[in-house]
């Protein structure tokens, strides 16, 4: 009844080809662009449940869009061409790291050769996404062992990208300007003189970036790139016969992954986290962004979005129960409990979907297709 | 100059802590190798086997039974633990997700990592608890040779001489008994295995079983170091470069790419470290993997990787 496709009729190729071709799929996306840019907004500006104080937008649906966005980095990478990636922390943290020193300046004192290059601070709107062309730059280095190597030993290649980067991020203190602590202080959110503080202003930043990203993913992973990437994934030994050069198919799929995922990490670090050390980008953020795929679905930017919010939220509804239930246990019980229960939920879901719900999601929408009739 | 005897000192150093990264590097070559799942959960399980056996000798330990007495049934209540755990594991993660790819029997098991992580710490406690099996101090060797004479560790050489009596035990398992020519077949083919009758749950039981004691091996001696505590379990992402260099499936590349590892970072911290800005530890083995990689995809001692269309 309500998810029909019958009399909608293609009437040029453009139509045909367009991203979402059914009427329904962009009325759904509609409401929910519609819901996310305005109601969330309008309930939060004027204090209405659930936005009753900050934390729903600040604690939940930042991180959620900035991961969801990390996610989406990944899934290109992985899902898309089949290059398991074990680094994405390391290629987050590049994001963040020079997005700080563009936003702060940078100043290399060449002392050998008798000048220095100094570049005065930049906006913080273009260190973003110098940020996310630097790490894209540092994805490509790393991608070269994929053409050597694949499958499980490319992701503890890829390990190496990520231990490496804690070790510089901590130990080189010209990337942190020398702040004798480690920990750096995002820039002023100033883009184009207007000066970002409010929660709902930085969600709506962030709800920018994620949107216009989203896009543009799903738009290359349908196009030629996206193909190519593909048909890597499936073999990459057919792929090169039918003539995907794979040195350009597996490069750019590490160059536009990192570039989303380092984005990404400047924005996690600029508008979520404020202030922050190399330990935000940890081995722990590559397995979380590995999961997110994985429980999403491999192959789907709208499961990246889905096992975003399904990791994120998951431990934060775990710690809130017992509480809730008034159950006396002790926070360190909690904390194992939790663990125990994310990882049977963890292994469950992988046996029981191991496609993730984007699976989930197309089996729902053909079901629905033939709702309320059984065939 | 670099005094011979400090290099030397060095060299032995890492060699040693190299033999303790393939203790750990086992467990993960066993289960490669049985299953074909690249098991995240080995550091989970080292630190599971720690605890279980730190703080059944405690107990035991209190409850007035001698120490000898105390560890024997320390070590085998630890044992029954892993036991436990094995069927666990092939019972509910790895046995319903047979035939599935590489990517998701892996993140399953790190979906292991966390259940056993939680559960070892609830049940066992969560605090650092020294473990004191083997002697800690050291022996000065070459002293008449070297000034101040050659630093060992006695603990280390402990550790060398158990990986020793394990791989030696290992290879007459695998060689000499039925369980382990089944093992081996398994590893060729796991269909043709199961066609010519080879139970395969069994089968896959007893590597995560065997994966379990080389775990409180590994646990006696790192424990013994450390203290059993949550760290361990990062033993796991300092074992994974160990695979890369040795090859996953060969047991041999497990011993010798944990002594590749240990001598080069250790060298490498001592005598590179100052000029860069130390701690290079942390990193210098996944490098050296790369490295590896880059000339040799299947390690040193893997099986040459055969594709067809």
């Amino acid at each position: 009844m309500l998810y029909r496709e019958a009399g909608q009729f293609k009437t040029t190729y453009a139509e045909d080809m367009a991203i979402f071709p059914i009427r329904q799929d962009r009325m759904a996306l509609a409401i929910l662009l519609g819901i996310a840019s305005v109601g969330v907004p309008l309930l939060a500006n004027f204090h209405i449940w659930p936005f009753g104080s900050d934390y729903l937008l600040r604690a939940i649906l930042l991180p959620f869009l900035i991961l969801a966005l990390a996610a989406i980095g990944v899934n290109i990478l992985v899902g898309y061409c089949g290059q398991i990636s074990l680094g994405s922390g390391a290629f987050m943290a590049i994001g963040a790291y020079s997005a700080y020193k563009l936003g702060t300046g940078v100043h290399i004192p060449l002392a050998w050769f008798g000048f220095a290059i100094s570049i005065p601070p930049l906006p913080v709107l273009s260190s973003i996404l110098l940020g996310g062309l630097t790490a894209a730059v540092a994805g490509i280095l790393f991608g070269v062992p994929s053409l050597r190597i694949k499958g499980l030993y490319l992701a503890v290649a890829t390990l190496a990208a990520q231990f490496f980067f804690d070790w510089v991020f901590l130990r080189v203190s010209w990337f942190t300007n020398y702040a004798p602590s480690g920990s750096v202080n995002a820039p002023t959110l100033n883009f184009f003189g207007l000066v970002l503080d409010r929660p709902i202003e930085r969600y709506l930043l962030c709800l920018t970036f994620v949107t216009v990203f989203a896009v543009l993913a799903k738009n290359l992973v349908r196009g030629n790139l996206g193909r190519q990437w593909m048909a890597i994934r499936d073999m990459d030994i057919a792929a090169e016969l039918i003539g995907i050069r794979p040195l350009n198919a597996k490069l750019t799929a590490f160059a536009v992954s990192s570039f989303i995922i380092g984005v990404a990490g400047a924005l996690w670090a600029f508008v979520y986290l404020g202030s922050w050390e190399p330990l935000a980008f940890s081995i722990d953020r590559s397995l979380q962004l590995l999961f997110m795929v994985i429980i999403g679905g491999l192959g789907s930017i709208m499961g990246s979005f889905v096992g975003a919010a399904f990791i994120l939220i998951l431990p934060i509804v775990l710690n809130l129960i017992p509480t809730q239930l008034g159950v006396p246990l002790s926070t360190e019980t909690i904390t194992h409990l939790e663990f125990i229960i994310f990882g049977s939920l963890i292994c469950y879901l992988l046996i029981k979907e191991p496609h993730g719900f984007a699976r989930l999601i197309s089996i729902g929408k053909e079901k629905l297709r033939l709702w309320p009739f059984p065939y | 100059m670099i005094a011979l005897g400090q290099f030397l000192e060095v060299l032995i150093g890492g060699l040693m802590s190299g033999v303790l990264y393939s203790l750990v590097a086992l467990g993960f070559v066993l289960i490669f190798k049985a299953s074909g799942v690249f098991n995240f959960a080995q550091g989970a399980m080292v630190l599971l086997a720690g605890l279980a056996l730190v703080r059944s000798l405690d107990f035991l330990v209190a409850k007035g039974f001698p120490l000898w007495a105390a560890i024997i049934i320390g070590i085998g209540f630890a044992a029954v633990i892993m036991a436990i755990t094995a069927w666990l594991i092939e019972r509910f993660v790895i046995g319903p997700l047979v035939n599935q790819d590489g990517l998701t029997l892996f993140m399953s098991t790190i979906g292991a990592t966390f259940i056993l992580e939680g559960a070892a710490q609830m049940i066992f406690g969560s605090d650092a608890y020294p473990l004191r099996l083997f002697p800690t101090d050291a022996w000065f060797l070459f002293e008449s040779h070297f000034p101040g004479g050659i630093l060992v560790n006695k603990l280390d050489v402990w550790g060398g001489f158990i990986a020793g009596i394990l791989v030696a035990g290992l290879a007459i398992f695998f060689q000499r008994t039925k369980t382990g020519r089944a093992l081996r077949a398994v590893a060729d083919d796991h269909l043709a295995a199961q066609s010519v009758g080879i139970p395969i749950s069994w089968i896959w039981f007893v590597v995560w079983f065997v994966a379990g004691l080389v775990a409180l091996v590994a646990a006696t001696v790192w424990g013994t170091k450390l203290g059993v505590q949550f760290s361990i379990t990062f033993l796991a992402l300092k074992a994974l470069p160990v695979l890369i260099i040795g090859g996953f499936t060969s047991v041999p590349g497990a011993i010798v790419g944990g002594l590749i590892v240990g001598a080069g970072e250790k060298i490498a911290e001592v005598f590179l470290g100052p000029h860069i800005g130390g701690g290079i530890e942390y990193w210098f083995a996944y490098v050296l993997a790369l490295a590896v990689l880059f000339v040799r995809p299947q390690g040193l001692f893997g099986e040459r990787i055969i594709e067809r269309i």
